[in-house]
């Protein structure tokens, strides 16, 4: 072997100052070491290819299979949530809209309600105002009428007075008429 | 000298003892404390990476996390470095990564015995690594595999010397694989050792024993440093070994 003699020429320099051969370099053990190497190492390497790294390939496979599908299953109650909020929102914004026509549905019915009230009394008051307006009419009608015959008795017994004599009722009354007249 | 000449000598550490006296077929196959080692580190790794995940839970437990972590970190560097079809490589490069990986933290575990020290253990990995990278190269484009050497738009005139220097550096691949990696290990142990029989050197050393801070102060230092050292370099050797198996899937400049 190559090795065997490039490393015992360059023991023989290193074991100069010791008593044996310098361990690294000395020989008479390399058929052992390299047995028992080939022997562990051996051992090693089909535990690592048949059992240990399959192993630890499959588990970290599983692992970012499990992770893509949490995220999956996370992105998809994700998108569920917006919609329920999407949805949630809609409804928020169409009950709004009908207790605002709701509102504005009564407002208006009782702005008509009280419109009408209000047309009827005021009506209704016209009503009485005009009655009462015909009335006060009437009164004067009546009254000026008294008037005439308290002004046609009032001046009788004024000329009677003066006079001293009855004076006819009619000239009288013509007389009034006369001067209520001017 | 207050210590034991052993204790303070810094090459001590990387003496192999055999544990158990094995003979097969003439080969000495003796369990050493190296051996010892490779069959801890065997051991942690598949603690790990096995019981770790035995659960496969969806949420991962902390040995889990870290499997999981260890798993992705060196699926991540196999395919920036290579692309998808390096992923068939995967499992090669992350027992690579891990058995390094381990070897170099469970040699600055006091008293442990570092493995990736050895210079046959880390020259019997790059000729690994660079034996797979002929060995499929040359399966999968055959004699196209070796356009590798032969990098297209070069001058004619020029394509001699570049092509010897493309061969020269892939020869030198696995010496320098190798050697990157024992020789970080075995200075970093050397240093912290020889900065540990400073502090033993120093306290049996009289007045002078009032120094001996120093020196500890800089072996929590270095332990820290090494730390990073025994990380950076084994991924560094998996991210070598990735750049190589590219040549292999992909040859051509």
């Amino acid at each position: 072997m190559a090795s065997n003699t490039t490393a015992t020429t360059q023991a023989h320099g290193g074991a100069a100052d010791h008593g044996g051969a310098f361990p690294p370099f000395d020989s008479t053990h390399f058929a052992s070491q390299l047995l028992w190497l080939a022997i562990t190492f051996g051992l090693l390497y089909l535990l690592m290819s048949r059992v240990a790294l399959p192993r630890v390939g499959r588990i970290l496979e599983n692992r970012a299979a499990r992770i893509a599908g949490d995220l999956e299953a996370a992105k998809a109650a994700q998108a569920q949530a917006q919609a329920a909020q999407v949805a949630h929102e809609k409804t928020l914004a169409e009950a709004r809209a009908k207790a605002q026509e709701l509102g504005q549905e009564a407002h208006r019915s009782l702005a008509a309600a009280t419109e009408a009230k209000r047309k009827a009394l005021e009506s209704d008051l016209n009503a009485k105002l005009a009655a009462a307006d015909a009335k006060i009419s009437e009164t004067k009608a009546k009254a000026m009428a008294n008037v005439d015959s308290i002004a046609t008795d009032a001046a009788g017994a004024i000329v009677e007075q003066l006079t001293g004599r009855k004076v006819d009722a009619g000239a009288i009354a013509s007389a009034v008429a006369g001067a209520l007249k001017a | 000298m207050a210590a034991p000449a052993q204790a303070i000598d810094p090459i001590h550490q990387f003496n192999i003892e055999r544990l158990l006296h094995l003979n097969v077929g003439g080969l000495d196959a003796s369990f050493t404390n190296a051996s010892l080692f490779m069959v801890i580190i065997f051991l942690a790794v598949t603690a790990l990476m096995v019981l770790g995940t035995s659960g496969a839970h969806v949420v991962p437990t902390r040995v889990q996390a870290a499997a999981e972590m260890a798993y992705e970190f060196v699926a991540s560097t196999v395919r920036d470095t290579i692309g998808k079809e390096g992923m068939r490589f995967f499992p090669f490069v992350f027992s690579l990564f891990m058995f390094v990986l381990f070897a170099n933290l469970i040699g600055l575990i006091p008293g442990a015995y570092t493995v990736t020290s050895q210079i046959v253990v880390t020259f019997a990995f790059a000729a690994l690594v660079i034996g797979t990278v002929i060995v499929y190269g040359l399966m999968k484009h055959g004699a196209h595999f070796l356009h590798l050497f032969v990098p297209s738009g070069v001058s004619p005139i020029l394509l001699p010397f570049i092509v010897l220097i493309e061969i020269i550096s892939f020869v030198s691949r696995p010496i320098s694989l190798s050697v990157r990696l024992f020789a970080n290990m075995l200075a970093g142990h050397i240093t912290l050792k020889v900065f540990g029989g400073f502090v033993a050197m120093l306290l049996g050393a009289g007045a002078y024993a009032i120094l001996s801070p120093l020196p500890l102060i800089a072996i929590t230092l270095l332990t820290a440093f090494e730390l990073l050292v025994a990380f950076l370099q084994a991924y560094v050797f998996a991210i070598l070994t990735c750049v190589y198996l590219n040549d292999a899937i992909h040859p051509g400049h």
